[in-house]
C-alpha cells in the first residue's frame, strides 16, 4: 500500500519560503495515503495561480489548467472516470473571483470532487493585489487607500448553495487539515474545504500568529454537530467563519452521478463506443 | 403538374406555426419528396411572425425556393411580409377570423377560408391547422389519407377521438376548399414522387446523432440558438446509453469540462454559437497548449454581440481561424449538407483524438435549423479511430519519472495515457512545458514543442477538403461558399451553365488548414471567382486571397441582413458581376 513517501514528486516547489501551501501539499499527500489509494488513482486538478502549481507537487496524475476553471476540468474528468479520486485545487482568487460561478454551480451539482482552496486573502502571484478575502481596509497594491468591498464568506456561500460537506482547516495543523481532506476524499459528493493557507510575503495582516490568535476548533465547542445545518450557519457567522473543522456534512443526499437515471457504474472511458447496427438502424428511423 | 412547390404558413410565434409546417412536411416526405425547410423566427417565446417555407420536389432539393406557390395565412401580417413572393401562379389561404385583406399589387388571389370557425364547431380552435392542412391537400389534389399515419403518430398518446378529430378536421378543411376552389382543385398538383423514405431532420439532428455515432458518451452544454438541439437530442438519448449531458452555469464550463472529460479517456464535446464560442476561447487555447481533444459545434447566428440570435450569417470565420491568443494548431471544419454535418462530425472526434488538438465544426442557422430530407446514413461507413494510446501495461518507472506524454516524435502526435493507468503518470499544464509535461520556459525547449504541436497538422487526414462540381478547365467564373449556400450556389451553377456560360463550384468543406493547393488549382481554371458568404466584411474571400492570392481576378457577393441567399437574387448578382 502506497505511503505518503509514493505521493512525493522530485519537483521542488517554487513557492516562497515559509508559505502555507507546503503544508496544504503534504496534508493531501498524507489523506491520499491514508485513504488508501495508489499515486495513479489520484488526479490533481488546479487553477492558476500559486497554488496552481501544486498539481505539479504531487505524485499523481496533474492537471494545471486556465485561471479559475480548475472545477468544470476536475468535473469533465470525474464525469470520465467515476473510479479516479479528483481534488481541485486552486487559490481564493481562483475559486472566489474569476471562478466563482463554477464554486456555487460545483456545489449545488455535487459531482464526487474534492476541492481544497488556499486561501491566503491576496493575490500573491501577480505581487500582491486585493482579493475577494482580503478584509475591508486592507491594503494593496491595488487597494491603496484601503480595501472597500466586504470580504467574501466563502462558508456561508457554500452552505447557503447546498453544500453537502463543508470544512475549513488551517495550514500550520497538518494533523486537523489531513483528517479533513480525508474526511472530503471519503465523502460521497462534493466537498469544499477552505484552507487558511498565509501568504508570508505579500499579507504582514493575516499571518500565522493572527490565524492562532482568531480560530476557533469547532471540535472545542460543545454540542457542535456538523449534521445539523442551521446551527453551522449560525455557528460560522456568530465566529466570523474563523472556525476549523468539519462546519456541515450531509450523510444522505447522493452524489450527481448516483442520480443520473441510467448512468455507467464502471467509467464511461470504459464504455464500448461502437453503437451496434441495429441500434444505429433505431435512431435513423426515429427520423423517417 | 408542377416539379417543384414552394409552400409556407405563417402567424403569430406560439400558435402551432411550425407544427403545422411539421406534419404538413412529415406527409410529404412520406409520400417519398425531398424537402427544404427553412423557419422565420424571433428571439421571444410567444408572439411575432413567424413562418415556416417549405420546397417539396420530386428530386434532390438543397435550397430555398425563389418564389412562393401556397400562402397559409392566420394573420394578416403573414400576408403583408411575405405576398411579394408570390406569383401570378400562386394562391393565398387566409383565415376568415382575421377579415384578411389583400394588398393591392398582390400578384396571387386571396382564398378566405374559415380555418377557425371549422376547427372550433369540431371541438377546438387548435384545430385550425389541421383544416389548413386539408385546405393544402385539396389544392395539391392529395387524399387526405396521406396524412392518417402522421396524425396517428402526433396525436396517437392523445387518445382515437383526438386522432379522429383532426383527420375529420382535414378532411372538412378539405370539402371547405374544394368548394371555394371550383374547378381549380389540384391545380398544384406535384410531379409523383418515389415513394422512398428519407430521414427528415435538420443539420443540428445530425450533428447529434453524429456524435453519438462517433462514440460521444459525454457533453457538456451551455443553452443558446441555434445549437440547443443538439444538446437536447444528447439529453433524449445519452443515458440510454449511460452516459450524460450536463448543463452548465456558462460555456467557460461547458469548453473545460469537455477538456477535462476528454483527458479522462471520454469522447466529450460542447456546442454554442457566436456568444458562447468567444467565451470558450481561452479554453480553446488550453486544448490546443496540453494536447487534449476537444470537439466544439459553432452554429453561425447574425452577430456581433446579440446581433440577430434567430437569423442566418456567416461571420464567425476569422474568429474560428484565429480565436484564442497566441498560436496552436486547430482545425476548423464547415459541412454544407445533413449528410456532411453527420460524416464530418465524426471525422471532427477521429481527428480531434488522432491529432489531440481542437476541432471546431462550424454551421450556419440555415444548415443547423433547416429542416431538409436526406438518405438514410449507412452505418457501414462509420469508423472510430483514436490515434496513438496506450493499450499495453507499463512498465513501472524509476524515481517517480513522468511519463512522456508530450514526446518529440516524428509526427509530432504522442501517446496518451488516460488517468487511472498504473505506472501512466503525468502533468498536464498550459503553462510551456517539456516532453514530461513539466513547466519548462528554456528557449530551446519552447521551439521543440511549438514545431511539435504545429507538426501534427501534417498528417491531418480529412476526406474531401473541398466539395467541387468543376467540369471547365477553362471557367468563366468559379463559385465559391462554405456551410448552407451550397443549395443556392449549385442551383445558380446548373441555371448558368444551361445559358451558355462556363461555371464552376467549389464549396470549402475544410477552413482551417485551407485547403491551399485544391483551392489554387480551381483558381486557376477560372477567369474569375466569386466568393458568396453570408457576411459584411468577405471573410472567406479574404482568407483565399491570403493563402492563395488570385486579388485581381476575385470579387465577393455579401449579405448580411439576417437572410439566406435565394437561387435568383444571386443568379442576378452573378450576372451583374460577370457583365
Amino acid at each position: 500500500m502506497a505511503t505518503f513517501k509514493d505521493f512525493r514528486n522530485s519537483v521542488k516547489p517554487n513557492w516562497c519560503p515559509g508559505c502555507g501551501d507546503f503544508s496544504v501539499q503534504a496534508a493531501i499527500q498524507r489523506a491520499a495515503a491514508n485513504v488508501g489509494i495508489e499515486p495513479h488513482e489520484l488526479a490533481v486538478v488546479a487553477g492558476i495561480g500559486c497554488s496552481g502549481r501544486i498539481a505539479g507537487y504531487i505524485n499523481s496524475y496533474g492537471f494545471h489548467g486556465i485561471h479559475g476553471r480548475a472545477l468544470p476540468i476536475a468535473q469533465g474528468l470525474k464525469m470520465a472516470n467515476r473510479d479516479l479520486n479528483v481534488i481541485a485545487s486552486g487559490g481564493d482568487g481562483d475559486g472566489f473571483a474569476i471562478g466563482m460561478a463554477h464554486t456555487v454551480h460545483a456545489i449545488r451539482r455535487n459531482i464526487d470532487v474534492t476541492y481544497v482552496v488556499m486561501d491566503n486573502q491576496i493575490y500573491g502571484l501577480t505581487k500582491g493585489q486585493t482579493s475577494p478575502r482580503s478584509a475591508q481596509g486592507f491594503v494593496t497594491k491595488s487597494t491603496p487607500g484601503g480595501a472597500i468591498e466586504p470580504s467574501l464568506k466563502p462558508l456561508e456561500v457554500a452552505l447557503s448553495a447546498g453544500a453537502t460537506f463543508v470544512a475549513q482547516g488551517f495550514s500550520t495543523d497538518i494533523k486537523e487539515l489531513t483528517a479533513l481532506i480525508e474526511a472530503g476524499i471519503q465523502h460521497k459528493g462534493f466537498s469544499f474545504i477552505n484552507v487558511f493557507s498565509p501568504c508570508v510575503t505579500y499579507n504582514k495582516v493575516n499571518t500565522y500568529e493572527w490565524f492562532k490568535e482568531h480560530l476557533t476548533k469547532l471540535a472545542d465547542i460543545e454540542g457542535y454537530d456538523p449534521q445539523n445545518r442551521e446551527l453551522a450557519m449560525q455557528t460560522v457567522m456568530q465566529k466570523e467563519g474563523l472556525v476549523t473543522g468539519i462546519i456541515y456534512q450531509d450523510l444522505e443526499t447522493k452524489s450527481y452521478q448516483e442520480k443520473i437515471p441510467g448512468f455507467a457504474e464502471q467509467p464511461l472511458a470504459d464504455l464500448d463506443m461502437n453503437l451496434s447496427e441495429n441500434q444505429f438502424n433505431e435512431l435513423v428511423k426515429e427520423f423517417m | 403538374m408542377l416539379h417543384q412547390l414552394s409552400w409556407k404558413v405563417g402567424g403569430q410565434q406560439g400558435e402551432g406555426i411550425e407544427s403545422t409546417g411539421e406534419i404538413f412536411s412529415m406527409a410529404m416526405n412520406r409520400l417519398g419528396y425531398h424537402l427544404y425547410g427553412y423557419r422565420h423566427f424571433s428571439s421571444r417565446i410567444k408572439g411575432g411572425h413567424t413562418n415556416n417555407k417549405i420546397t417539396v420536389r420530386p428530386t434532390e432539393v438543397r435550397s430555398i425556393a425563389d418564389d412562393l406557390d401556397i400562402l397559409v395565412a392566420f394573420d394578416q401580417e403573414t400576408i403583408e411580409v411575405n405576398y411579394k413572393e408570390l406569383t401570378e401562379k400562386s394562391i393565398i389561404l387566409a383565415d376568415t377570423k382575421f377579415k384578411p385583406v389583400e394588398p393591392e399589387d398582390s400578384k396571387a388571389p386571396l382564398f378566405i377560408v374559415p380555418f377557425t370557425e371549422i376547427a372550433t364547431e369540431l371541438g377546438t380552435s387548435l384545430m385550425k391547422n389541421m383544416v389548413a392542412i386539408g385546405a393544402t391537400a385539396a389544392l395539391l389534389n392529395l387524399k387526405t389519407s396521406v396524412f392518417q399515419s402522421v396524425v396517428d403518430e402526433i396525436f396517437g398518446r392523445k387518445g382515437e377521438e383526438v386522432v379522429k378529430k383532426n383527420m375529420e378536421a382535414i378532411q372538412q378543411g378539405y370539402n371547405m376548399m374544394c368548394e371555394l376552389l371550383g374547378d381549380r382543385v389540384g391545380e398544384w398538383e406535384l410531379a409523383p414522387a418515389d415513394g422512398k423514405r428519407r430521414m427528415f431532420m435538420i443539420g443540428n439532428d445530425a450533428i447529434a446523432l453524429g456524435a453519438i455515432a462517433a462514440g460521444s458518451r459525454f457533453m457538456s452544454a451551455y443553452p443558446i440558438t441555434p445549437a440547443s438541439e443538439i444538446m437536447e437530442y444528447l439529453i433524449k438519448k445519452l443515458p440510454k446509453l449511460r452516459g450524460a449531458v450536463i448543463q452548465t452555469e456558462d460555456e467557460i464550463a461547458a469548453a473545460t469540462m469537455a477538456i477535462g472529460a476528454n483527458f479522462g479517456g471520454v469522447r466529450a464535446f460542447t456546442a454554442s454559437a457566436g456568444p458562447g464560442l468567444s467565451l470558450m476561447m481561452e479554453a480553446i487555447g488550453l486544448s490546443g497548449m496540453t494536447e487534449q481533444p476537444l470537439v466544439i459545434v459553432d452554429t453561425q447566428r447574425g452577430g456581433p454581440s446579440t446581433g440577430l440570435p434567430t437569423k442566418q450569417e456567416q461571420s464567425d470565420l476569422m474568429a474560428m481561424f484565429y480565436g484564442t491568443h497566441g498560436e496552436i494548431p486547430k482545425v476548423v471544419i464547415a459541412p454544407s449538407t445533413l449528410e456532411e454535418a453527420f460524416y464530418d462530425t465524426i471525422q471532427a472526434f477521429n481527428i480531434a483524438e488522432e491529432l489531440q488538438l481542437p476541432v471546431i465544426i462550424m454551421t450556419d442557422l440555415q444548415l443547423s435549423l433547416g429542416k431538409q430530407t436526406t438518405d438514410p446514413f449507412d452505418y457501414s461507413k462509420i469508423q472510430i479511430r483514436r490515434g496513438k494510446m496506450v493499450e499495453e501495461e507499463l512498465e513501472p518507472v524509476e524515481n517517480k519519472d513522468y511519463f512522456k506524454r508530450y514526446l518529440n516524435t516524428e509526427d509530432g502526435v504522442s501517446t496518451r495515457v488516460f488517468p487511472g493507468t498504473a505506472n501512466g503518470i503525468h502533468h498536464v499544464t498550459g503553462v510551456e512545458h517539456d516532453e514530461t509535461g513539466k513547466p519548462s520556459e528554456s528557449a530551446g525547449n519552447r521551439e521543440v514543442q511549438m514545431d511539435k504541436r504545429f507538426r501534427k497538422l501534417e498528417s491531418l487526414n480529412f476526406e474531401t477538403p473541398v466539395y467541387l462540381n468543376a467540369p471547365h478547365d477553362d471557367a468563366d467564373v468559379l463559385l465559391v461558399g462554405f456551410n448552407s449556400t451550397r443549395g443556392a450556389l449549385e442551383e445558380v451553377q446548373e441555371r448558368l451553365n444551361n445559358e451558355g456560360l462556363k461555371v464552376n463550384h467549389a464549396h470549402v468543406r475544410l477552413l482551417f488548414p485551407f485547403p491551399s493547393e485544391e483551392m489554387a488549382t480551381q483558381l486557376e481554371r477560372a477567369k474569375k471567382v466569386i466568393v458568396v458568404e453570408n457576411n459584411k466584411t468577405s471573410q472567406l474571400a479574404n482568407i483565399m486571397k491570403m493563402n492563395i492570392g488570385g486579388h485581381n481576378k476575385t470579387s465577393s457577393i455579401t449579405k448580411y441582413d439576417g437572410t439566406p441567399f435565394l437561387p435568383r437574387e444571386l443568379e442576378n448578382k452573378v450576372k451583374e458581376l460577370l457583365d
